[in-house]
């Protein structure tokens, strides 16, 4: 690794490095495809898509509650419909797409030329869609599951809910925790080894480490969701008795399992916008975000005590006083690293110099929507009002605030600040404003009433409400509301298609941007970085080029990429991945067969796994070829 | 590219389709309207031919027909299926028949040896429901449409698990 | 703008505000509290409010005078990277300030939330009333039980409740889990399988309070409601000792044959009414059925016309109800009602 050489490859490495790294073309190419960047615009089209039709079912919902006693749907479908948009907007958009967005940029904001494991990738990607369109495909044909996207036991046992509808919904936690946990296995492994030399932890971007730590929470909490699904499962197609109580089970024990997996998911969902919001504070004020080491250890903070909280959800069943008060202080406490981010992402603005561009706006409304969020979610953590708020439209706004807030405004930013990068051109700033303030408008039109609406008697989970309780005004408000984000959402949609065709094109640091991602084309090539950069400081690209620069002697003949140890990113060893391959997507046309069997007996696991066992052998069987010219290539000892 | 991921997803559904089977997850909450006074067997097939009860196909009103053997106490005589004062439902002897239509003149018009009628007492829709349960005690029915376990003691396998009985006809008690 | 949303809630808060003061309408409304325990509930509300309300204002101020202030020449502007190099002690001073006055407002929160807890569970108990609630998909039984059982008596979806008397509801479910909720008394608690629960509350104020089941159950959880109505103690132990009595034999032709449907037919399979030979338990006790105000568990006036057209067809009205359609000749309709309507 030597400093003398040039700092841009000549053309034609440029070139070899980009037939190395590109996926094959064609058909078979297209399934075939384990490029991060192109698995992760595929995951980020997918999960909008879900985001897309969780709204519509969310319009449908508010259209059915703006009047009192409306029939306009009918009950089972309206709670399917509810079941559905919860399971949609949480297991099929929020967590996923935090992780498909994080797939495409960590590498290139740690100086990699690839995730860890592509291919397994690639398979998470098609596990996750076939799962989500599993669902959808059971919601078209009147078995959408309609027991709620928590579907508490007895409810969703065998007994009160017959047929195969929460089988398919069961079936689907299987589906999409399996994806997130390969997901957040990549991303560790990705960020812990593979990150360029010199970028020590302590120099990582702060989005780099809200993805590590999400992923680290990922392995914990996805465990008790598909511990309490599969139990259900046994229950439902074996005759288990989990949650059956005259048997010995507990029906208490779904709401600890799932609850357990629950509230760390809402920490997974609004944890990796937190570093979007620095990303884009540092690059608009013009600054690096303010007390970094602050920053990083109220992330792991956030992260730790959001397992200790999962009892608030359970403030109205019969457990003991001291136990939930326990929970209400840890609830109370967790909302203490939360304020040291916003304070201290204040404290950047305010010493910072203001560019006034749209992922900023998307981003301040942050500052707004969640902190009214985070509030009523201290008001949610007291035991004692909590009876009165749990399961009222008191919540739904709390949740709303907050998801949105804390998620959707970031993650709207983070696109408009990222397309550039994704497609090579801007989005347009007229229709980027007009895209933010319908949707901050329309949002607290929307939702604001449903804490009113709350704390004046409407229960959750309702699908209609008699006249002479006058909750119609504020129903009939949010429902207008919700009309005015679904137009600024097909705003958004505009904005994009006119844009990929017509943008300005954006260079590739259209922000000036202190990260490395910026460094390289918008879109990236295929390699990500034409020479793998040495980096000297936080926000490399804003410091002053350091000595050595690059690292050279990486191939580009073949796929390798350089390991790098895990704390101060010293280099370590080469390694060489896999090519592109089409087994990763038939293997998971293989375990969904599998998955989508067992719903209906137990023998697909029998049946089943030979496929599964036969696509991934092929997957996993090294060609002799390769073999010899990695030898070749080793240095001999 | 896109159409290419379009055909997948079309074949992807129509895979799912064929698994599904609607009616199976229909609910059928309203009764169909009977001519009063009439008693017939619903859902029946063109006449002439064996009635064929479709509830035996829809997973909701099998599980509603479980809830009102519990309700209605018929474990009172018939346990769980394995039979007390009554004889077991859940094994291969029938003595006045085990198709559908057999089995609603049963619950309707009690039989000799100590059946009570019903028929005054439990409308005609919910008998169906009833007897599209008794039959998935013995395994008749397919497993994906009878219940599962219910949140109950349970005593022996979930209908839906019991293997289909082949039916033998018994010759029932002499009257005394 | 912040000052117009506010203009635009507060006509909001007005309009639902005199909406709610309806003449006659029940109440379901956890800030008007007509009982201890709600009230409790509603002091902890305050003081919540109150602080989140001035934490949200300091932040937002804050906020918006960071982005006030600071020059808007960002663009292009090259970075300042000054922290890298240099401690910026005086922002940290700054950041901690804050987030030591919110460590001051969680714990006052949390002790607060201690009070508040304490004063709800430290309800006297002295002479209570002994109800206990078990849910059904979509229903309500109430059994009203006393140290001397033959005072005991059922009832469904509508509970009389003395003023001033506490009262102690042991909740079961017979199904799925349900949650009780009288927004107006208490705060909720659940109704689950396997296991009892207690709730106590106190009524200070007479009236007509709603409840609604608020954990969802199924199809109608949307219509399963209840009525409490709190009265002085002595006109409840009127009803109470009305309650207890038997059905009165029917005093009609018209009547006697509506009898004679109702125990002859599939009625007397599920439903109660004491004095006679019904004594169903699948579906409410339905002896004192015309002294009720509603039918289907709160949500159907209970008048001649609601009544005949709830058992021709209750799924016209409450779709997937337990309780089939009865196809009944149009007299023989018309004579049940009459007797129905004799159960007061």
């Amino acid at each position: 690794m030597s400093s003398d050489q040039p700092h841009h490859a000549p053309a034609q490495d440029a070139a070899t490095l980009q037939r190395t790294w590109s996926d094959p073309p064609g058909l078979v190419g297209w399934f075939s495809a384990i490029n991060h960047k192109t698995i992760s615009l595929r995951f980020m089209i997918t999960t909008f898509g879900f985001f897309l039709a969780g709204g519509v079912l969310a319009l449908l919902m508010r259209l059915q509650l703006a009047r009192p006693d409306s029939r306009l749907v009918s009950p089972d479908l309206y709670n399917q419909l509810f079941t559905m948009h919860g399971s949609t907007m949480m297991f099929l958009f929020a967590v996923p797409v935090m992780q498909a967005v994080a797939m495409y940029l960590v590498p290139l904001m740690i100086g990699a030329r690839s995730v860890a494991f592509p291919r397994m990738n690639a398979f998470a990607y098609w596990i996750f869609t076939f799962g989500g369109l599993m669902l959808y495909g059971a919601f078209f044909l009147d078995i959408g599951p309609d027991v709620g996207w928590f579907a508490y036991a007895p409810l969703s046992g065998p007994q009160f809910s017959p047929g195969k509808r929460v089988d398919f919904w069961a079936q689907m936690i299987t589906f999409t925790e399996l994806a997130a946990l390969m997901e957040a296995v990549i991303l560790i492994t990705t960020i812990l080894k593979m990150r360029a030399p010199g970028m020590s932890l302590n120099r990582m971007p702060l989005f780099v480490w809200t993805m590590l730590v999400t992923s680290f929470m990922v392995l914990f909490a996805m465990p008790a969701v598909m511990l309490a699904s599969t139990a259900l499962i046994t229950d439902r197609l074996v005759g288990t008795h989990f949650y059956n109580p005259a048997e010995g089970g507990d029906v208490v024990l779904w709401q600890h399992l799932f609850w357990f997996f629950g509230h760390p998911e809402v920490y997974l969902i609004f944890i990796p916008p937190l570093g979007f919001i620095s990303s884009i504070i540092a690059t608009f004020a013009r600054r690096p975000v303010v007390a970094y080491p602050a920053m990083v250890l109220a992330l792991i903070a956030t992260a730790f005590f959001a397992f200790g909280l999962w009892v608030h959800h359970m403030f109205a069943a019969n457990l003991p006083e001291l136990g939930k008060t326990f929970f209400t202080a840890a609830s109370l406490v967790i909302a203490i690293p939360t304020a040291i981010q916003i304070f201290c992402w204040i404290a950047t603005l305010w010493s910072g110099h203001i560019a006034w561009r749209t992922p900023l706006l998307f981003v301040l409304a942050f500052f707004v929507i969640l902190l009214l969020g985070g509030l009523t979610g201290l008001m949610l953590a007291s035991v004692s009002l909590d009876t009165q708020l749990h399961d009222t439209f008191f919540v739904v706004a709390h949740l709303h605030y907050v998801l949105l807030g804390g998620a959707v405004f970031p993650l709207f930013g983070a696109f408009y600040y990222w397309f550039p990068k994704f497609t090579g051109r801007m989005l347009d700033e007229r229709l980027g404003r007009w895209n933010f303030w319908l949707f901050f408008i329309g949002f607290n039109v929307a939702f604001f009433p449903m804490h009113l609406l709350g704390l004046e008697g409407m229960p959750r989970r309702i699908y209609t409400y008699p006249k002479a309780l006058d909750w119609g005004a504020l129903n009939l408000t949010a429902t207008v509301g919700a009309l005015t984000i679904g137009v600024s959402v097909l705003l958004f949609i505009v904005n994009v298609l006119r844009s990929r065709r017509h943008g300005r094109l954006a260079g590739d640091d259209p922000w000036q941007a202190g990260t490395l991602e910026w460094s390289v084309a918008s879109p990236p090539p295929a390699g990500n970085f034409e020479q793998v950069p040495v980096v000297h400081g936080r926000y490399p690209l804003w410091l002053p080029p350091g000595t050595p620069d690059r690292v050279t002697g990486l191939t580009s003949e073949h796929r390798e990429v350089l390991i790098t140890s895990v704390v101060d990113a010293a280099p370590d060893h080469r390694l060489w991945l896999p090519s592109s391959s089409p087994w990763p997507f038939l293997c998971a046309v293989a375990v969904t067969i599998l998955f989508i069997g067992s719903i209906f007996t137990p023998w697909a696991m029998v049946w089943a796994a030979v496929p599964v066992a036969a696509t991934a052998t092929v997957w996993f069987w090294p060609k002799r070829h390769m073999t010899a010219v990695r030898s070749a290539s080793e240095v001999p000892t | 590219m896109k159409r290419a991921m379009c055909a997948a997803c079309a074949a992807l559904l129509a895979g799912v389709a064929a698994l599904a089977g609607c009616y199976r997850e229909q609910r059928p909450v309203k009764a169909p309207p009977a001519a009063a006074g009439v008693s017939q067997p619903s859902f029946a097939a063109s006449a002439g031919q064996p009635a064929v009860n479709r509830y035996e196909e829809n997973a909701y009103a099998v599980s509603q027909g479980k809830t009102y053997y519990r309700a209605y106490n018929c474990n009172g005589c018939h346990a769980a299926g394995g039979g007390d004062s009554g004889p077991p439902l859940m094994d291969e002897r029938w003595r006045y028949g085990a198709d559908p239509a057999s089995i609603f003149t049963t619950i309707r018009q009690g039989r000799p040896n100590g059946m009570p009628a019903f028929g005054e007492r439990i409308p005609e829709d919910q008998i169906w429901q009833l007897v599209a349960y008794v039959r998935s005690m013995s395994g008749q029915l397919r497993p994906d449409v009878a219940p599962a376990r219910g949140d109950t003691l349970t005593p022996g396998k979930p209908e839906s698990r019991r293997k289909p009985q082949p039916v033998k006809a018994e010759a029932p008690p002499q009257e005394r | 703008m912040a000052a117009t949303l506010l203009r635009y809630l507060a006509g909001i808060a007005g309009g639902c505000c005199a909406g709610t003061v309806l003449a006659g309408a029940p109440g379901q409304n956890a800030l008007r509290a007509a009982g201890i325990q709600a009230e409790h509930i509603g002091w902890l509300w305050n003081l919540t409010l109150g602080l989140c309300a001035l934490v949200f204002a300091a932040v937002v101020g804050a906020f918006l005078l960071a982005l006030w202030r600071a020059p808007k020449d960002g663009a292009g502007r090259p970075p300042d990277l000054a922290s890298l190099t240099r401690p910026e002690r005086g922002i940290h001073r700054a950041v901690a300030w804050a987030t030591g006055t919110c460590v001051v407002l969680l714990l006052l929160l949390l002790g607060a939330d201690v009070v508040t807890s304490r004063a709800l569970a430290n309800l006297p108990l002295r002479n209570a009333v002994d109800i206990e609630l078990i849910g059904h998909q979509w229903w309500w039984e109430a059994r009203y039980r006393h140290a001397d059982t033959s005072r005991n008596f059922t009832t469904a979806n509508e509970l009389h409740i003395p003023v001033g008397r506490p009262v102690v509801i042991t909740l079961a479910s017979n199904d799925v889990i349900h949650s009780l909720w009288i927004p107006n008394l208490q705060g909720k608690r659940d109704l689950i399988p396997g296991r009892t629960t207690l709730l106590r509350l106190r009524a200070d104020r007479a009236g007509v309070y709603r409840g609604q089941c608020a954990e969802f159950c199924g199809l109608q959880h949307a219509l399963m409601a209840l009525e409490v109505t709190a009265e002085p103690d002595a006109a409840y132990e009127a009803w109470a000792g009305h309650q207890r009595q038997p059905a009165p034999p029917p005093d009609s032709d018209t009547a006697r044959r509506g009898q004679q449907v109702f125990l002859g037919g599939a009625c007397m399979m599920c439903h109660t009414i004491q004095g006679t030979s019904a004594q169903g338990r699948l579906g409410p006790d339905l002896t004192h059925l015309a002294g009720r105000r509603t039918l289907a568990a709160g949500t159907l006036p209970n008048n001649r016309g609601y009544l005949s057209g709830w058992i021709a067809d209750p799924h016209a009205l409450k779709e997937g109800v337990n309780m089939p359609a009865n196809q009944l000749p149009p007299d023989d309709l018309h004579a049940l009602v009459s007797y129905l309507e004799t159960l007061k």
